[in-house]
């Protein structure tokens, strides 16, 4: 760790993984509940545990991306941060207004919480992603500013790299689309067309930005290939996201009563939306090949591989699967978004945040650049056991999917949803089962924290082979 | 990449097609906002309609169903529920006789205590829902 100011994002990326571990476990509780109906009901029905699952999977990502930010801007900027106190101050508003948007979904009924918040003074609740009371949102937009102008500050004043650049305009880019969270207009269509504003073009766009920078940042650290060269792959990679992803938005165009021109603009851009994730994993290992020095902190190179490679699988792939209007036609809303959702937001932005704590913490926690073999072992099985039973949550999920297309809507004498829900059940009991998997991944990559902290640091970092 | 290819050529490919393709997607915008009164079904927005929506949110029906296909995947698609259940009057006699403790083994919805009005409302909302013109979409009448 270069500069003092550097050590607040300890507090964001522990926060993330405490929220993360909560987000696994209403996981776990929403796929029982898809087989034994009446688990926890009514105390706990299947919206809460999902608004709960999704957002807290959404702020223990902004968490992560907060840290990532608070942690490479001022080493990319070679200067403190602008005002570490805020970002502190900021940490405790954001913890204890989503803490409190929690516990507001599982203490009282949604509808209450509508009502106490003032929802019909402006209306914002209620709609996927966007649950939140109206005052936690303009709570999430100050800290978004406060947040904004630590960083802009610390950026503008400093030395100025393509991945703070980059960083910045992704992370200025959340903060304005999230804006539109605020437009609920009571015309259904419009409605839609705008909330994708802020979903599509955070998951498809800004978020990208933000992922490719914090990739880029540790790949620079962690083989030492020249900073032109990377700084050169982010820029191709961030305007192919851009220009595939932005009109790619027409893919969630097709159905919901915009007019039909969008089939087209929809899924040609949106099958070249992979592109931006395949050049990410030629990129992640290029680079790595291409490596100037073998970094003692092996796993952070693991999980920036694993990255590129999910992101591409889950994004790219999985995307691409039902992207295309006509085959969108039969798998819109099916077990087949779920998948790909899954696998898209572990592999891309999971995964990302999972890197760069990966890289950061042991630094944070007072190691010179790496923490012991034994925890980094430790921290590899994590790795594998979240990464495969991922996998396999998606597989089970697509074979959900696929059955419930064909009996649902494909074949000539379609069955009614729950129906087909009964006939389908034996995947859901697999998803399940890989589900309680990736909880014990998740359980050994909190234990790496702990299992070897007092060993002696990994081994001396040799210089790498001419030949590598 | 090619020591042709410089990092200023790249930089300005960023810059200048992220620009274009933004400005054509608000132009896009643009053009959907003018062609969408007459397949959005505005003019049937009344103040029950609207209100339905209200309910509709406030006590958050699509974190377990879907409407013209987004929303959660647990419970059926209600984009069509005005055809598929017979109209308001099965709408209205659905919500209404869900049991206060669920069935025993099987997803339920929620008894959510509606009175007439509200009722009224929710059932107004889908049947607006369900008239617009949403290209075809869901392929048959089970969602």
């Amino acid at each position: 760790m270069q500069y003092q100011s550097q050590a607040v994002a300890k507090l964001y990326f522990t926060a993330a993984i405490g929220l993360f571990a909560g987000q696994i476990l209403f996981g776990l509780i929403l796929g029982l509940q898809y087989v034994v109906g009446d688990f926890l009901f009514p105390e706990i029905p299947f919206n809460v545990a999902r608004m709960v699952h999704t957002n807290l999977l959404i702020v223990w990502i902004l968490f992560g991306f907060m840290g990532a930010a608070y942690y490479l801007v001022p080493e990319e900027a070679e200067r403190e941060l602008h005002s570490p106190g805020l970002a502190v101050l900021m940490f405790w508003v954001f913890l204890v207004a989503g803490a409190l948007t929690i516990l507001g979904y599982l203490l009282v009924p949604y509808s209450g919480l509508a009502k106490m918040t003032g929802n019909d003074l402006l209306p914002t609740m209620g709609r996927e992603f966007l649950e939140q009371p109206t005052i936690t949102k303009i709570g999430i937009v100050i800290v978004a500013l406060a947040f904004l102008y630590n960083i802009g500050m610390t950026i503008l004043s400093g030395r100025k790299t393509v991945v703070n650049l980059v960083l910045l305009i992704g992370l200025a880019g959340l903060a304005v689309l999230f804006l539109f969270a605020f437009y609920n207009p009571d015309n259904l269509v419009e409605d839609k067309l705008y909330w994708w504003w802020v979903v599509h073009l955070w998951v498809e766009g800004v978020w990208e930005l933000i992922l490719g920078s914090i990739l880029a940042f540790v790949l620079i650290k962690t083989t030492g290939v020249d900073r032109e060269v990377i700084e050169k792959w982010l820029y191709v990679i961030i305007a192919m996201t851009l220009i595939t992803g932005i009109i790619g938005t027409g893919h969630h165009y097709y159905w919901i009563g915009t007019p039909e021109y969008w089939q087209w603009w929809g899924s040609v851009f949106s099958a070249l939306e992979p592109i931006p994730f395949f050049m990410m994993t030629v990129f992640a290992f290029n680079m790595v090949n291409r490596r100037r020095r073998n970094h003692l902190n092996k796993v952070a190179v693991l999980w920036a591989l694993g990255t590129a490679v999910m992101a591409f699988l889950g994004a790219g792939v999985w995307g691409f699967l039902h992207t295309l209007s006509p085959v969108n036609y039969y798998t819109h809303g099916s077990q087949i978004t779920a998948a790909h959702g899954h696998m898209a937001f572990y592999g891309a932005y999971a995964m990302i945040v999972l890197t760069i704590i990966s890289y950061a913490m042991p630094m944070m926690r007072g190691r010179k650049a790496a923490n012991s073999n034994r925890s980094q072992v430790l921290e590899m099985w994590s790795f594998w056991l979240m990464t495969v039973s991922m996998v396999f949550i998606t597989l089970f999920l697509t074979g959900a999917g696929i059955l419930q297309v064909y009996l649902q809507r494909y074949s000539d004498t379609p069955l009614p949803f729950m129906v087909v829900q009964e006939k389908i059940a034996l995947f859901y009991w697999m998803r399940e089962v890989a589900g309680v998997v990736f909880l014990a991944g998740l359980v050994l990559y909190i234990a790496s924290f702990f299992v070897g902290s007092k060993d002696p640091e990994a081994a001396v970092e040799q210089a790498a082979s001419p030949t590598a | 990449m090619s020591e042709a290819f410089t990092k200023v050529m790249a930089r300005n490919i960023f810059y200048g097609g992220s620009l274009f393709f933004l400005l054509l997607f608000l132009a896009l915008t643009f053009d959907t906002e003018g062609t969408l009164p007459e397949r959005d079904n505005r003019q049937a927005i009344t103040g029950k309609v609207a209100m339905g929506k209200r309910l509709w949110e406030n006590n958050d029906c699509i974190g377990c169903h879907t409407l013209l296909g987004e929303g959660a995947y647990f419970a059926p698609e209600l984009g069509n529920a005005y055809k598929r259940l017979g109209g308001k009057a099965g709408i209205i006699g659905f919500i209404e006789s869900r049991p206060k403790d669920g069935i025993p083994g099987r997803r339920s919805m929620p008894q959510f205590n509606f009175t007439d009005e509200e009722l009224d409302a929710i059932a107004e909302f889908l049947k607006y829902s369900s008239e617009i013109n949403t290209a075809n979409w869901p392929p048959n009448i089970q969602g």
